[in-house]
């Protein structure tokens, strides 16, 4: 039995359309996989080392202390980006499986998920390093072990709470403040959490606590799911009170208003979008990484570009790179309607720069950091305004991933982005405005280079109508790829 | 109204090979065929959903694969990518009076011979339409495709998912559509009886080509019985 449900897993991913297309993403989601590994890899190896020589304790104490945080975080990262089992098993319900094998099964997939494997690539060379670095074996792997079924609380607390927003804002909300009044000592719940942790490693038989904890833990979850094995149960979608909205002020741009109109709606309305929106505000902070120093790499003047394309530009990446995927659902409607593309066209790229001019307005607070720093965003988003949004459009034509909007699952990491044309078109985004500038300041001057990186956003924001016919042509000539593509969810 | 002519669309094989086709203005124009007979790619065709692999279509004087003219006049309801979910059906259906030029008013006027059709289901339901059953979704497309008069009218399977009065409502609105109206009416069945007792006209698919092409009568069932069944 359980071969034949792996054989039907094996071929909903393997068969999946999305799957055949790009060779591109293949190797790139293998590069980003690697990449991880590599990091958790070094942090399992070169964290001991680094601790001891900043010379902040012992290495075992410190990782304990800030591993509540570690722990948090890995249920933030889960509850966005793990898969839920439910998916998948309407087709089993009333075939002669039993219910209890196919929730067994469910609930064991989440097990082998990456998401789980991962911290084997930090614990793993942590604990050897420990021992070799002389700790009681016993003790490393009471201590090892307690983690490892720790993660796994994790991933069963996760599938628990999975589409339970509330609870997640609330936990969420809570870390971020506990996380906060440590900074500015005001409470340190670290003081409480790893005597815990420290336990598992002082008093090695303890780390069964945490085993119990997991098993019950899993008997909660599979006798959650059996009793909610139902269409009208746990299987049942949401449905949220509809009301409807007049959004009347947009009338005055006539056609364009229209759609407007139903941009705004869509964003409102469904959870993907209003992750892409979030995400897009969130990179308005990004440039406190660059302008406060926190991080030295980006200290050079030419990450001050990199970073204000970013700031002003989150919405246009996070939202506008999926146009017209954001219209996948009912893109034949869209196509037979009475509705030209350069109308459709326009109402999405006014879209992005009411975004980028709102960012620029919420980003006056650079101006804390020297006049430069929010000349940066300013150029950035002219730059964003005038060149990229027409890149954005134009590589949305080549993504073909139909979008569900109404989940938040691969939100991030979705394969769009890994296709070669939309990779191409990146490097213009990020890298030309970083080469016009670096080329200004160095043979002239800072102001200089950023009024060069200027001027070719205003040049582009010139030729908007002959830029907006070309993106017109591809998305015509990309038409019915684009529908085939769609149909296949 | 609508003329296909030379209409070949080949996947691997080929699914549509039509020589000649002519719709007139004002004609209920029934398609009947078995699965896979190509029923939805003449109208994906016909709407430019996909492309010809020979041949073209012209709907009235245009040809839908070079020019757009033909969307003004032209609507349709082939299935649920019809709909955009997260709209409730009120302002689903402003959305679409608003691309064809039809403003609020003009749109209840509209909403308000559907009353029964609707059956109390559909307006003022504080639902999205992605959370209504399969069969009231259906009733707003189909309604939806209504607005703005147009002059071709293409329903694919309207019948199916339907319960039986408003299928028997709906066979009155698209009788009186071409009759009363001169819309084109072209629509797509399974239900031979639905279709002969709505349309003047039946064309027969199978495998991609017209088999039969018969203008309704009172044997018209029998011999679409015999057809099919032999």
């Amino acid at each position: 039995m359980l071969k034949r449900f792996l054989g039907l897993q094996w071929k909903s991913f393997y068969r999946a359309a999305s799957f055949k297309t790009e060779i591109w993403f293949k190797i790139l989601m293998g590069i980003g996989a690697l990449w991880f590994i590599l990091v958790f890899l070094g942090m399992g190896f070169g964290s001991y080392i680094m601790i001891k020589e900043a010379g902040i304790g012992d290495p075992l104490r410190v990782v304990n202390q800030y591993m509540i945080y570690y722990l948090a975080f890995d249920l933030v990262l889960r509850y966005m980006l793990q898969k839920m089992p439910v998916t998948n098993i309407k087709p089993l319900l009333y075939l002669p499986i039993k219910k209890s094998k196919v929730v067994n099964y469910s609930l064991g997939k989440t097990v082998v998920s990456f998401f789980n494997i991962m911290h084997a690539f930090f614990f793993v060379p942590f604990s050897v390093v420990l021992i070799m670095e002389g700790y009681a074996t016993v003790s490393v792997i009471g201590w090892h072990l307690g983690f490892m079924a720790l993660i796994f609380i994790n991933n069963f607390i996760n599938v628990m709470v999975n589409n339970k927003d509330s609870v997640f804002y609330v936990l969420a909300g809570l870390f971020l403040m506990a996380g906060i009044s440590q900074y500015y000592q005001w409470f340190d719940i670290t003081l409480y959490t790893q005597p815990i942790f420290d336990f598992f490693f002082d008093v090695p038989w303890t780390a069964i606590v945490p085993w119990l904890l997991l098993i019950s833990l899993y008997f909660l979850a599979y006798s959650y799911f059996k009793k909610h094995m139902y269409l009208d149960g746990g299987l049942a979608t949401k449905q949220s009170e509809a009301k409807t909205e007049n959004l009347d002020w947009l009338n005055r741009f006539g056609n364009l208003g229209t759609f407007l109109k139903n941009d705004i709606k869509l964003i409102k309305r469904n959870k993907r979008s209003r992750t892409a929106v979030l995400t897009g505000f969130f990179f308005i902070f990004y440039g406190l990484l660059f302008f406060t120093g926190a991080i030295e790499v980006y200290e050079s003047p030419f990450w001050s570009m990199f970073a204000g394309i970013f700031v002003t530009g989150g919405f246009l990446f996070s939202f506008g790179q999926y146009v017209p995927s954001w219209d996948s659902s009912y893109y034949p409607l869209m196509m037979s309607q009475n509705i030209r593309y350069k109308e459709y066209l326009s109402s999405k790229w006014y879209l992005v720069i009411i975004a980028t001019i709102i960012s620029t307005i919420l980003a006056t607070f650079y101006l804390y950091f020297g006049w430069e720093a929010y000349a940066a965003v300013l150029v950035g988003a002219i730059y964003n305004i005038g060149i990229n949004s027409y890149l954005v459009l134009w590589g949305g034509a080549y993504v073909k991933t139909p979008i569900d909007l109404t989940s938040n699952k691969k939100a991030f990491g979705d394969k769009q982005a890994f296709n070669a044309k939309t990779l191409l078109l990146t490097l213009p985004k990020m890298l030309l405005p970083i080469i016009i500038y670096a080329a200004g300041h160095l043979l002239v001057s800072p102001l200089v280079g950023y009024l060069c990186v200027a001027l070719v956003g205003l040049l582009g924001f010139m030729f908007k109508n002959k830029a907006f016919k070309m993106i017109e042509g591809i998305y015509k000539k990309e038409k019915y790829k684009t529908l085939l593509a769609y149909k296949q969810k | 109204m609508i003329t296909a002519q030379n209409l070949t669309k080949t996947y691997t094989q080929t699914v549509l090979n039509i020589d000649h086709l002519e719709v007139p203005k004002g004609q209920s124009f029934g398609l009947v065929g078995n699965n896979g007979a190509g029923k939805t790619t003449l109208f994906s065709l016909l709407l430019d959903l996909i492309q010809p692999t020979t041949g073209h279509i012209i709907n009235n004087d245009v040809q839908v694969d070079q020019s757009e003219a033909w969307k003004p006049f032209t609507s349709a309801f082939i299935d649920e990518t019809f709909l955009i979910g997260y709209l409730t059906p009120e302002e689903y259906f402003y959305f679409i009076g608003e691309l064809r030029g039809r403003n609020k008013a003009d749109v209840d006027a509209l909403l308000s011979n559907y009353e029964d059709f609707f059956h109390g289901e559909i307006l003022g339901q504080k639902k999205y339409l992605r959370d209504l059953s399969k069969g009231n979704q259906k009733k707003v497309g189909i309604v939806a495709s209504f607005i703005g008069n147009p002059e071709v009218v293409i329903l694919d399977e309207p019948f199916a998912n339907l319960d039986p009065t408003t299928q028997i409502r709906l066979k009155g609105i698209i009788k009186d559509l071409a009759a009363k109206e001169g819309v084109t009416v072209l629509v797509s069945s399974h239900d031979l009886i639905h279709v002969t007792e709505v349309c003047e006209r039946i064309v027969v698919l199978n495998k991609g080509e017209i088999v039969k092409d018969i203008k309704t009568s009172t044997e018209t069932l029998k011999e679409l019985e015999t057809f099919f069944g032999g």
